[in-house]
């Protein structure tokens, strides 16, 4: 049918009065823009924590010692020792789905070679701890099931420690010397650089467990024990199991054990994030709201003003219904142009913030396609009364009005 | 009963209730136009003409009688349905020329159009729009808006209006009123023109030089026909434009 038509009328009847259309969308133009700019910097915010738990490992379940209670953690995780060897082979064997396991020991130390020395984390690890943590070697390879059975002297390292002790120099094959006794240098990290507590990732060297705990630091208790479950589906029933078997394993009152997953790690991690974003999306909508009251204010001061030209267009056929959808339309196209605007400013603001500050930004599309169905639903909004309002003028009294 | 009238109005009333007082503007009409005539209204101000055309241009609703268009009762039918039958079978040219400001005479034209039940190509519109102000003699004038256009050029903007959707009636309510004698007379040229090509013509006004273009005239006063008779001396817009430029050049010569 007519279907343009209302389009055309709009069209010609905002052009009319450019000015007034622009100041009209400014409210919403700021409105989105200023939801835009504050998602896409909380995004980007999230997506970067997001990332660094990520560079954690690939769903990782990590059995502490010590207990976990309520709102915060006692005394701090591998206080009070109570993990065994024992029992990461357990898990390793009565748990299907835990497909890589790897026993925890830690350690800060002096390290030497080359003539220099320097304080590192001295860490023990099972091979497995590479499929873990989602980490490549850049040279060199991992130490072995072998290694860990012979308690070997073997070592992998980290790119800081490199820089610190191997300027310009392969380490793989050097000795690098650990609480006295060197251990043989079979392979290089690859970086990761800082983690989630700004912690440097790569300022470590890693040997087999057992060499840490009988040569190194004799003793018999691990800190933690870290699990790859097979999926990101799996993760909370891997938990649940490894919970299971270590209630039955430590027959103590209250559990000695703590067992968290990654994803708890995210949602603690990204949880700051989320609730600022939702401060700011807050903020944001309010701005919002107050631009449609600007488009319904205007709206009305123009259904008022223009009652002649209404009369008009009734007096040579228009329906009530014509002249509704005509100035409603003329709200939504405000409202939507307005929107398109604050997108694009809005982005602009986040391209900005990342420029100067060097934060993140990132616009998620999902984002982008709210802001456009909130601006057409404000549009309707407040273009519905005037517009009904419009609609139910009298052609004789329109006309007559002055 | 005549059944081919194209305007039959019987026993016609329409009462304003203002407040206190009544306005009883029209008191018992009752009249037959039929179709290719051209008719004009008189009568002194106050004495319900506007009423009436109102009525007769379904912009307005008797309180009391019956209106018969075109064979149809049109004085039962609700405001959509009487919006149709304006854009489509009525051209009305206001008193007072309510054109849309800031809004060129080509747009307009253009405009009823824009609400025609049919769907008509944008090409169209524009072709038609054109005709429509030819035919009014302001084809040169299309994109001038109307605060750039003289009283005269307005008046033809909103006859243009009326006809684009080519209605077999055209009504008009003093389309005269605000012209000096020249334009007036090319007006009512316009409207023999085109009331010989068959358009049916109600005009009102209160000027007895203007009614003499016509074929009919009706005199209202206080809301009832006074007279109704045909016009005995009819004048010709063309030959009386051709005495009124001989008359200037006759003064310019003197
Ligand atoms: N909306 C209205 N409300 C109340 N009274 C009205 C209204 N419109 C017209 N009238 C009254 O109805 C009567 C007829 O008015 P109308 O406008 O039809 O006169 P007219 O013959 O067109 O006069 P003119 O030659 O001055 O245009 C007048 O007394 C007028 O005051
Ligand atoms: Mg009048």
């Amino acid at each position: 049918m007519r279907f343009f038509a209302p389009f055309k009328i709009a069209a010609r009847a905002l052009r009319r009065n450019k000015m007034r259309s622009l100041l009209t969308m400014l409210g919403i133009i700021i409105g989105v823009g200023s939801v835009i700019a504050a998602v896409s910097i909380t995004t980007g915010a999230t997506k970067q924590v997001e990332d660094k738990v990520a560079s954690l490992g690939q769903n990782v379940v990590t059995v502490f010692s010590g207990s976990f209670n309520g709102g915060g953690m006692r005394g701090g995780w591998g206080s009070a020792p109570t993990l065994t060897v024992e029992d990461a082979n357990a898990i390793k064997n009565e748990i299907s789905g835990a497909v890589a396991v790897s026993p925890e020991v830690n350690d800060r130390m002096q390290v030497l070679a080359n003539g220099l020395n320097w304080n590192t984390r001295v860490n023990g690890e099972s091979p497995d701890f590479l499929q873990i943590r989602d980490w490549d070697l850049t040279s060199g390879a991992m130490f072995t099931d072998g290694d860990v059975r012979s308690l070997a002297k073997v070592v992998v390292i980290g790119k800081t420690v490199v820089d610190q002790l191997f300027v310009n120099q392969d380490p793989v094959g050097q000795t690098i010397i650990i609480r006295n006794i060197p251990f043989k240098i079979v392979g290089v990290l690859e970086p990761k650089g800082f983690n989630l507590f700004g912690q440097d990732q790569d300022d470590v060297t890693i040997v087999p467990y057992t060499s840490h705990m009988k040569r190194i630091n004799k003793r018999t208790f691990v800190n933690s024990i870290m699990v790859q479950a097979a999926s990101k589906e799996t993760i909370t029933q891997v938990q649940n199991d490894i919970t299971t078997l270590m209630r039955d394993r430590h027959k103590s009152a209250e559990p000695d054990f703590t067992v968290r997953t990654q994803l708890e790690l995210l949602q603690m991690a990204t949880s700051q994030a989320k609730t600022m974003s939702l401060l700011l999306a807050m903020i944001a909508s309010v701005s919002l709201i107050v631009g449609g009251i600007g488009i319904m204010n205007i709206m009305l001061v123009s259904v008022t003003e223009r009652t002649r030209e209404i009369g008009i267009r009734m007096a040579v056929g228009a329906r009530g219904r014509d002249i509704l959808i005509q100035f409603l339309i003329e709200a939504v196209t405000l409202s939507v142009v307005g929107g398109m605007i604050g997108i694009i400013f809005g982005m602009g603001a986040a391209w900005i913030t990342a420029h100067f500050t060097g934060w993140p930004t990132l616009t998620p599309m999902l984002w982008i396609g709210i802001a456009c169905i909130s601006s057409a639903g404000i549009g309707i909004f407040s273009g519905f009364y005037p517009a009904w309002k419009a609609s139910r003028l009298d052609p004789i009294e329109a006309l007559r009005y002055e | 009963m005549q059944t081919n009238a194209v305007i039959k109005l019987t026993d016609i009333h329409k009462i304003y209730r203002t407040g206190e007082v009544d306005v009883h503007a029209v008191r018992g009409v009752t009249l037959d136009i039929l179709p290719g005539e051209f008719v004009a209204i008189m009568g002194s101000s106050g004495s319900g003409k506007s009423t009436l055309m109102n009525m007769i241009g379904c912009l307005d609703r008797p309180t009391g009688g019956n209106y018969f268009l075109d064979g149809i009762d049109v004085s039962t039918l609700d405001r959509d349905a009487r919006a149709e039958i304006r854009n489509d079978k009525i051209g009305f040219v206001f008193q007072g020329f309510n054109l849309l400001s800031r809004t060129t005479a080509q747009e307009n034209v253009e405009m009823p159009m824009l609400y025609n039940h049919r769907r008509i190509p944008s090409a169209e519109q524009k072709e038609r729009a054109k005709k429509a102000l030819e035919i009014c003699g302001l084809g040169a004038r299309a994109d001038h808006k109307p605060n750039q256009l003289s009283g005269g050029q307005q008046q033809r903007v909103a006859i243009a209006r009326a006809l684009v959707n080519r209605p077999s009636l055209l009504l008009a309510d003093e389309p005269t009123g605000n012209l000096d004698s020249q334009t007036s007379i090319e007006i009512m040229g316009v409207f023999q023109k085109l009331n010989e090509q068959g358009i049916t013509i109600v005009m009102v006004t209160h000027e007895l030089d203007v009614a003499r273009y016509t074929k009919r005239m009706i005199i209202l006063r206080d809301g009832k026909i006074r007279t109704d008779e045909q016009v005995a001396d009819r004048l010709n817009a063309e030959a009386e434009l051709k005495n009124l430029k001989q008359a200037q050049e006759a003064v310019k010569l003197a």
